[in-house]
């Protein structure tokens, strides 16, 4: 036992460190192996399976190609070594914990995955008739049913593909609220402790951005938010509980405020983990936010294609929102809401749509079963222990990190560190490098931008006690040597497949394509 | 020739109606290694306080405002090839650009160097 490793934890690696160990013929080290580019082990000659001769007349008038693609040609077993090595070389929440900051890397439950294999799931095509998927269309007006619910909202854009999508759905919905009322504002306000998706998004969607102060405690400042709203102001975006890791205690005045001006209210959802069950965006004034399904309600993180993020809307944008949609009927079964239906569902002044279909079933399915085997006291116990156990690692490393924002109170969902106390030369990334070497995914660094050298760590609901346990040690052992300026972490990872990147080189002068030397 | 400086870290050395502009070695040293510098249109019109270029660094993406209104007249086209130039020497080599400046009384309200010095002691 040792202090800074109070679950006696140890990975058996030997005598690591005491001697030099010469580098192996092969280049691997024990099990884990080097992989070469594909390129490199593939031969255009060959080919892994057997392919008829390509006949002219199957592609009529159409411009073949006149030379080899010059494909690497691997054989069935070398193609599927190729690629398992490179997983191992990677790192999953499937290997352990993940605590990037602000992207909510919560395990993805199994019972997920076999609902979504579930062949009235996954076999259905978009285009089939509409009587024969009855099964899919209610799961996903039940989805849509429950998180309009969470958030106390009126409607559902459930097509958004992803966060930043549902981002600019939002705002489309905004800039349709405005143009029927003929009121083209052109300004949104942003916090400087929003995600840089968020200008992004404004800007995307045709509006101006201008920044909004944050206050000394890391939290929007309402007084100069106040200020500058006026008839030019198309409306906010916040993000509640925000890149701090804070609540945002004045949203409902923020809200009022905003709503008094004539603007509408953004809240962007991404960190909605953290207050699932307990509030309800709708009180606050909400009129638009986006969920990531694959956030809080545990689809994976790019599972396989697109992801999935509806847009809530208040009753004030939801007549707005874009095609298409599932509607219950009076007999009990649903049907898609199109351009050619809409007007008998009371929706004739949806803005357009986001995607050709009605948006991403395999994240509808796997968000479905989580809540449903949840419930909604699950969900509420989902949010208090993401809450718990980031608290945890906030009082359990605020003797030897700086926490900007600890003094304040509790934080939320993540716990906001700053490298401020490191030796001199020392900063975030040397620790976030160490980190590698602890078998640890590096925490989020230098994000939010308002915190000098921020270190984000979002531990989840689904890490246990011990986990988290072991996590703080290895972050206590990496702050006390950064703080004594250990020059063995100034050159960490030592133990990783690759030392220390240039990150710098990478970025100025990047490689993009491979070429044969 | 008078250098100024503004709070948002840039530095403006003015020579009668011309300018040259670039950010301060304590803003260089806060974002760290600098990949990238776009760099603005030659010629566009710029008015106090606009978002002018971007400098990416490996750590963040930061506009840079413009000091005093006027014109573009002149960029520091060696920082497409070596964006360090801004590291190295961001307050000789690694300037920004050249302008114009269409009201010297927009200087007034800039610092001088020792003003700005008291002004990052207290960041």
């Amino acid at each position: 036992m040792n202090e800074l490793n109070p679950s006696g934890w140890r990975p058996s690696t030997g005598e690591i460190g005491t001697v030099d160990v010469p580098p192996t013929f092969t280049g691997n080290r024990a099990l884990q192996l080097e992989e070469p580019l594909i390129f490199e082990i593939g031969s255009v000659d060959q080919c892994g399976v057997d392919l008829p001769d390509a006949d002219d007349e199957v592609l009529p008038g159409l411009p073949l190609r006149a030379a080899p693609v010059d494909l690497p040609g691997l054989s069935e077993p070398e193609a599927v070594r190729h690629y398992t090595r490179l997983s191992r070389q990677n790192y999953a929440i499937d290997l352990g914990l993940f605590p990037l900051g602000s992207c909510t890397m919560k395990h993805n439950p199994r019972l997920n995955e076999k609902v979504a294999r579930l062949p009235g799931f996954a076999d259905v095509h978009p285009l089939q008739p509409q009587q024969t998927v009855q099964g899919a269309l209610k799961a996903m007006n039940e989805l849509a049913h429950w998180l309009i619910t969470l958030t106390g909202m009126h409607g559902v854009a459930m097509t958004p593909k992803a966060g930043a999508h549902g981002e600019l759905c939002g705002l489309l919905c905004i800039r349709a609220a405005l143009e029927a009322r003929g009121d083209l504002r052109e300004v949104i306000l942003v916090p400087e402790s929003a995600h840089g998706t968020n200008p992004a998004t404004a800007a995307f969607a045709g509006f101006r951005v201008e920044n909004i102060p944050a206050t000394a405690e890391g939290r929007v400042d309402l007084a100069a938010l106040t200020a500058r709203l006026g008839p030019d102001v198309a409306g906010v975006m916040i993000t509640n509980p925000n890149t701090c890791g804070l609540f945002e205690c004045d949203m409902k005045a923020i809200s009022d405020a905003v709503h008094v001006a004539g603007g509408y209210v953004y809240c962007d959802g991404a960190n909605f983990n953290a207050i699932v069950g307990r509030v309800r965006p709708g009180d606050l004034g909400v009129d638009a936010m986006h969920i990531n399904l694959h956030k809080t309600f545990s689809t994976p993180h790019g599972g396989g294609g697109p992801g999935s993020g509806p847009v809530v809307l208040s009753e004030a944008l939801a007549p707005f929102g874009p095609l298409p949609f599932s509607a219950r009927q009076a007999d009990g079964s649903v049907r898609l809401v199109e351009e050619e239906n809409a007007a008998e569902e009371g929706h004739s002044q949806a803005f357009g749509r986001m995607c050709a279909f009605h948006g991403q079933m395999g994240m509808y399915t796997r968000a479905l079963a989580y809540i449903l085997s949840h419930g909604a006291d699950g969900l509420r116990q989902v949010s208090g222990d993401a809450v718990l156990n980031a608290n945890y690692v906030l009082r359990s490393l605020d003797d030897v990190l700086d926490a900007p924002f600890g003094a304040a109170g509790p934080c939320m969902h993540e716990a906001l560190f700053s490298d401020d106390g490191f030796a001199e030369g020392f900063s975030t990334l040397d620790l976030a490098k160490g980190l590698i070497d602890e078998g640890f995914h590096p925490m989020t660094v230098y994000f939010p931008l308002v915190v000098h050298g921020a270190m984000l760590v979002e531990p989840t609901e689904t890490e246990s006690k011990a986990a988290l346990d072991q996590f703080i040690g290895a972050m206590r052992s990496l702050a006390q040597r950064a703080k004594a300026g250990d020059p063995a972490l100034k050159s960490a990872p030592h133990m990783a497949p690759r030392r220390r990147l240039d990150e710098t080189l990478a970025a100025r002068k990047p490689k993009l394509v491979w070429r044969e030397a | 020739m008078p250098r100024y400086f503004t709070q948002d870290h840039e530095w403006i050395d003015v020579d009668g109606t011309a300018a040259t502009v670039g950010i301060t070695d304590y803003a260089q040293g806060q974002l760290g290694d600098i990949t990238f510098v776009e760099l603005p249109a030659a010629g566009a019109d710029l008015g106090k306080g606009d978002s002018v270029c971007v400098v990416d660094s490996v750590k963040a993406a930061s506009d840079v405002y413009s000091p005093v209104s006027g014109a573009v007249t002149d960029l520091n086209e060696a920082l497409a090839e070596q964006p360090e130039l801004v590291n190295s020497a961001a307050e000789s080599d690694g300037w920004l650009w050249k302008m114009t400046l269409a009201d010297a009384g927009e200087l007034d309200a800039l610092m001088d160097e020792a003003a700005y010095q008291t002004y990052v002691a207290g960041l």
